[in-house]
């Protein structure tokens, strides 16, 4: 695949834009918001094919947990400016409550310490109040170009 | 079983019975990640709904309700556009409480691409 932008600066919303239709994080249609210095807000909107729980119209865990490893990964851009190739080692998801179906659940990444080959991630989503959360996330990245 | 929406957003099936049951994701674009390989993300919900199966059959019918408390997974190595297998396996199941963890592969179920620990919550029993 060709395009993937790796230079001297790091641009979340272009690189959502242009990664709008591709593969697992398009099929959910993950949305930017907004970005800081360390950190990446993006958007989940609500969808009835990620539903898991029928009786209850709750979303699954396992989009949430998208939401998150995409908002932490690029997190981690966001605080060194550049795209670097990156995987996920490891991520924790504390499920405080359920998602209110029918809402847009948005996921903030945040990157607060980037070592040699490792880096720090933590995240919180919630589905309107920033102050009555849906998870909380702690993870760590491995970055696969570091000598 | 009946699987959730969600799993069949994933492509999942649920194959074979007893010790030999597992759930099975195929490859393909709606679990794309970084080129060639799958999205953990992807991954992370093959292995929770793997858990899920594993709990349902624990609890057998007149199950209780049940809620996620976390879920942390580790990835062991990229997984590749091809069918992903999980099996879950309930490590503890108390009044309140359940331990389930579940491993995923590939080629070798010896050397798994993936692996999640679940803590769930359990409601009383009955309606």
């Amino acid at each position: 695949m060709t395009g993937q932008p790796v230079g001297k600066s790091f641009d979340p919303a272009t690189f959502i834009d242009r990664f709008r239709n591709y593969g697992h994080n398009g099929a959910l249609g993950i949305r930017y918001v907004d970005h800081g210095g360390n950190w990446v807000q993006l958007a989940l909107d609500y969808d009835p094919r990620l539903i898991g729980n029928p009786e209850t119209g709750v979303l699954a865990s396992g989009p949430i947990f998208s939401l998150m490893d995409m908002a932490t990964s690029m997190s981690i851009w966001a605080k060194t400016d550049i795209f670097r190739p990156q995987a996920t080692l490891d991520m924790r998801v504390d499920y405080l409550r359920p998602a209110i179906p029918g809402r847009t659940v948005f996921g903030r990444g945040e990157c607060y310490r980037v070592a040699r080959q490792i880096a720090f991630v933590r995240g919180q989503a919630h589905d309107g109040d920033p102050a009555d959360p849906v998870a909380n996330v702690a993870a760590t990245f491995m970055f696969l170009d570091a000598e | 079983m009946t699987l959730p929406p969600y799993a069949d957003f994933l492509g999942l099936s649920v194959v074979g019975e007893g010790p030999a049951r597992h759930v099975t994701m195929p490859g393909g674009d709606h679990v794309l990640g970084r080129p060639g390989f799958l999205h953990g993300g992807a991954i992370a919900g093959l292995l929770e709904i793997a858990g899920m199966v594993a709990l349902f059959d624990a609890l057998g019918e007149n199950r209780p309700r049940v809620k996620p408390v976390n879920v942390t997974v580790d990835f062991m190595r990229g997984g590749r556009l091809v069918d992903t297998f999980a099996k879950g396996r309930v490590v503890r199941l108390g009044q309140r409480i359940a331990n389930v963890a579940i491993d995923a592969w590939q080629d070798d179920p010896e050397r798994p691409i993936a692996a999640a620990r679940m803590t769930l919550q359990l409601g009383p029993r009955g309606l």
